[in-house]
């Protein structure tokens, strides 16, 4: 892959336009439950109101509490530069850069995880763990996925095997790239905090995952956090869009098919969202395996299918 | 000097400054300063001469005629001996400094200059283990290093249950050393020599192949803690001193590894049944030993499962490595031995750092148990970010060591998956989800461990009361911190090191169709993106800082959901930390809990205990230790204690042997 200047553009829509994801899901809700719901562009809002902000810092906490949530975005940041945009090609792409991706989204776990356990917090605590065990579960389903891809398009970059499709092969690769695509929506439920697992719109403590683990930053501290969670929402629904993405065409059709598929991805969230009632905690590691179960059936279809 | 004389005055230097520091006898003080001088000094004559070997890509070998019976004072290097002998070396020195700061409260104790003694002992034989080129120099030498560290295990012989884990170490050991005592006799029969280059000359059937690398596999398996050999390991390693557990944990457990790769290196071309039992029993150790790793409350035991589990690691790369290598995969054997070789260096480096910071916390508040340590991190800055460090680069978190050869075991797997034949191929994919799983595993097991023990209040006196240790101690943390950091930043550099060692066993002779195809770019686009993360870092850490510049910062207590006086017992504890994981697994595992129920309207004492005994223990090493029991208590009426009954058996023995002499 060659590298030119404008490859760096790529990124540009995760930057902006991510936590417009968040807005259309919260309008999809609060359409499906009949209410007017808040303006699309409201988390663009909490997060500069949240930029302008001072911070309150608990007495318990220390340096690993207030670097996580920087460290952890710097993480969802780098994992970005290998993922394209439509027709704009990732800026970082290599063999082998599918590791890479996943295990910076680790590291940007581990900061946050970390910041958790800094507080001292029971809540907080438990949080950390619930979050360290559903993505622990998630880790072999999103790997399986990875692998079902690399498989279909024989290569092991990112922007190699996502993005690729072409009309001659599809008709072949269509049940297994399905089975994948499910397996890789509830990886994204799971990853992103998303009912069936969590349910970012909780006021009780004791259900949450993610914002009990959050619930002690404050400031330019939780706007990077919210900001990180709203662009690793982009980076797995974009591995899911870029699946079925074609390599040809006019550059302006493919960027709007990209977009269109974005927005898609999060309606489906949106009304998943509202359909659905969540899991019992114990009943999400059946779940991960239900999906770690479909891509195992995914590349069972590609091996049967024997090598293109 | 030559390569060869640099290679022999390294651990005859160890055993000089073993003589001086057992002389030393009380003054423990000059003992460990003449360690310390010693192992430096052997580190440096040693690395230069596997630099030689390395550099230079030509090995050697040097035989002279030895009195033992059917042996010959045979030793050598080659790409493989020049890395470990580097690798041991070098990890002595800190674990040496290390040591002279965590013993200095024993004060002159009567057992400190044996213990020096032991240490550089344990070294050297180590050092002669991969220099061997003989099997009677290799047994003799691996027996020394196994004699030497149970000593260095029962440093704390007063303590009952460190004299009864000592001694389960010194049984499982000699177990080992017995099937590799085999494994060289059956070997050397069938070539009429134990010197390796018979050996290796030696015609094998399918048969007698198999049969050796199985008495391989349980000898070396056992020393280097695959399950489900590994049952010593979690008693020993805790068990001993600090610097003690971080040579054994980081470098001696690679003993077996090395033994595996030399064994292999001198059979001939692998079968590709070899690659698939070491696959197999690779990812049952990782597995198991993360798994267990999580039920733990002691710190140190914790890490000791770790080592399993890294030590499953490396052997998955290297079953995989053969695999490839038996479906002609040159370039996908080169990616996942490299990383299979390069994990041993980076276990060694981040296990030697969590030994050094966890065994620190663990002396400083006096107790091993997690659920009464916290917030330590606060009283002891340099420990705990050094546990930190390792944490993340055990995890195999960018842009530490641990991605580094991590990233290249799975890119042998993705590309063997991809590229090889439909056996091969089918096993390597299932075999990338266990290695995702292992990484989620750990990554929970060291947020607990880190989280526990250093972050947030702390659970008890002992743990308020702590202080940050000595330089001594705090400066090889440091320094094994900043190597950790500096492999996974300079991975081409590292791989260098271990290019050698991966070509003869992959049993190829260039680099060039790893270079071109998948080696020397992706890993320096990896390299490149651990440094991109490193800005990307500072830039955000800045950026806060502009943030909050001239802003209202205040401090309050932590939000406790209206809590009015919480106390640090309310934490999440480690048992807590791990129960959403190990409750969908509790079929699997079996863990043993005593619960109290609370009762009545006004409940007044209830309590809940949880234990995970070792499944290896359980299910084959407790029945098959009482089944000999049994038979031997069959054997009790003989022994009688009455000094005429000793004095018959002498007799019948003497007249038995006549009588045979007589009669055959």
């Amino acid at each position: 892959m060659t590298a030119h200047w404008w490859n760096a553009l790529a990124v540009l829509p995760a930057l902006l336009l991510s936590p417009l994801l968040l807005g259309i899901i919260g309008k999809t809700k609060a359409l499906a439950a009949g209410r007017k719901g808040a303006p699309l562009l409201q988390p663009y809002r909490d997060l500069l109101r949240l930029l302008g902000k001072g911070a309150v810092y608990g007495r318990t906490a220390t340096w690993v509490f207030r670097a996580a949530p920087a460290i952890s975005l710097a993480a969802i940041l780098t994992a970005s530069l290998m993922l394209s945009a439509g027709p704009l090609a990732a800026p970082l792409a290599f063999s082998g850069d599918l590791v890479l991706f996943a295990y910076l989204l680790a590291l940007s776990r581990f900061a946050l995880i970390a910041g958790a356990m800094d507080t001292g917090s029971a809540f907080e605590g438990m949080g950390a763990s619930r979050e360290a065990a559903f993505s622990a579960f998630a880790e072999p389903a999103f790997f399986l996925v990875l692998g079902v891809l690399a498989w279909e398009e024989k290569a092991l970059s990112l922007s190699a095997i996502l993005g690729g499709a072409d009309v001659a092969s599809w008709s072949a690769k269509i049940p297994s790239l399905a089975l994948a695509a499910t397996a890789l929506f509830l990886i994204l439920l799971a990853e992103n905090s998303r009912i069936p697992v969590d349910d970012p719109a909780t006021h009780l403590e004791l259900t949450m995952i993610h914002e009990v683990m959050v619930l002690d930053h404050s400031g330019p501290d939780l706007a990077f956090i919210l900001y990180g969670s709203a662009l690793k929402l982009w980076l797995f629904s974009a591995v899911l869009v870029s699946m079925f993405m074609f390599s040809s065409g006019p550059a302006w059709v493919s960027m709007a098919l990209f977009l269109g598929g974005m927005f898609g991805v999060a309606v489906l969230v949106g009304v998943t969202e509202s359909v659905m009632a969540r899991l019992r905690l114990g009943r999400v590691p059946q779940l991960l395996g239900l999906a770690a179960v479909l891509a195992g059936l995914a590349a069972l279809l590609l091996m049967a299918g024997g090598r293109p | 000097m030559n390569p060869e004389a640099l290679a022999l005055a390294a651990p005859a230097s160890l055993l000089i400054g073993a003589a001086v520091s057992l002389a030393c006898g009380k003054r423990s003080g000059v003992a460990a300063w003449v360690a310390i001088l010693a192992t430096s000094f052997a580190a440096v004559l040693g690395t230069a001469s596997a630099a030689n070997v390395l550099r230079s890509g030509a090995g050697w070998s040097i035989e002279a005629a030895w009195s033992l019976p059917w042996a010959t004072f045979s030793v050598g290097m080659d790409g493989l001996s020049a890395y470990f002998l580097a690798f041991i070396l070098a990890l002595a020195v800190p674990a040496a400094a290390y040591g002279k700061g965590y013993l200095a409260h024993e004060g002159d104790s009567r057992w400190a200059g044996a213990s020096w003694a032991f240490f550089q002992i344990l070294v050297a034989s180590m050092a002669v283990v991969v220099l061997a080129r003989d099997g009677v120099l290799f047994l003799i030498a691996w027996e020394g290093m196994s004699v030497a560290s149970f000593f260095l295990v029962i440093h704390d012989h007063r303590r009952p249950e460190v004299r009864s884990d000592a001694l389960v170490y010194l049984v499982a050991t000699h177990l080992g050393a017995a099937a590799l005592a085999a494994m060289f006799g059956l070997w050397g029969r069938g070539a009429g020599s134990l010197a390796f280059a018979a050996l290796q000359g030696a015609p094998l059937s399918r048969n007698v192949a198999w049969v050796l690398f199985l008495l391989a596999l349980v000898g070396f398996g056992s020393k280097a803690g695959l399950a489900p050999f590994h049952v010593w390991l979690p008693k020993a390693h805790p068990a001993a001193p600090s610097h003690v557990s971080a040579l054994m944990s980081g470098v001696m457990i690679k003993m077996g590894i090395y033994g595996l790769m030399r064994f292999i290196l001198m059979s001939g071309p692998p079968p590709a049944g070899w690659g698939y039992a070491l696959l197999g029993i690779g990812a049952l150790s990782a597995v198991g030993g993360v798994l267990y790793a999580l039920a733990q409350h002691d710190l140190k035991r914790l890490l000791a499962y770790h080592s399993v589990e890294n030590v499953g690691i490396i052997t998955m790369g290297l079953g995989a490595g053969l695999l490839a290598r038996t479906a002609g995969l040159e370039a996908v054997a080169m990616a996942a031995l490299c990383g299979s070789l390069l994990h041993v260096l980076n276990h060694g480096l981040f296990k030697s750092l969590l030994f050094y910071s966890g065994g620190a916390a663990t002396q400083a508040a006096g107790t091993r148990n997690m659920e009464r340590l916290g917030g330590l991190l606060r009283r002891m800055p340099v420990t705990g970010a050094a546990f930190l460090a390792g944490a993340a680069a055990i995890c195999a978190l960018p842009p530490f060591n641990g991605f580094v050869s991590e990233w290249l075991i799975y890119s042998g797997l993705f590309n063997g998956a991809l590229q090889g034949p439909g056996a091969v191929s089918a096993v390597l994919f299932v075999t990338i989800p266990l290695l995702a799983l292992v990484g989620g595993l750990a990554l929970a097991c060291f947020a607990k461990a880190s989280g526990v023990v250093f972050l947030g209040e702390p659970r008890s006196e002992e743990a308020a009361r702590c202080k940050e240790v000595s330089p001594w101690m705090t400066v090889p943390m440091v320094l094994t911190a900043l190597a950790c950091a500096g492999v996974g930043l300079a991975a081409p550099w590292a791989l260098r090191i271990v290019a050698p060692a991966a070509r003869e066993l992959a049993g190829i002779s260039s680099n060039a169709a790893w270079n071109t195809s998948l080696g020397a770019g992706p890993l320096s686009a990896v390299v490149l993106a651990g440094w991109m993360l490193l800005i990307v870092a500072g830039i955000m850490l800045g950026f806060r800082r502009l943030l909050l510049k001239g802003k209202a910062l205040s401090e309050a207590p932590t939000w406790g959901c209206g809590y009015a006086a919480p106390t640090a017992r309310m934490q999440y504890t480690a048992s807590s930390f791990a129960q959403p994981l190990l409750e969908p697994l509790s079929r699997l595992m079996r863990p043993s809990l005593r619960k109290r129920r609370p009762k009545g309207i006004f409940p007044e004492r209830a309590s809940f205990s949880s234990h995970y005994d070792d499944p290896a223990d359980r299910t084959i090493f407790d029945p098959a230790i009482t089944l000999l029991e049994r038979l031997a208590g069959a054997l009790r009426p003989l022994q009688q204690g009455r000094l005429q009954v000793y004095l018959l058996y002498v007799l019948l023995t003497l007249v038995a042997l006549i009588a045979w002499e007589v009669l055959a």
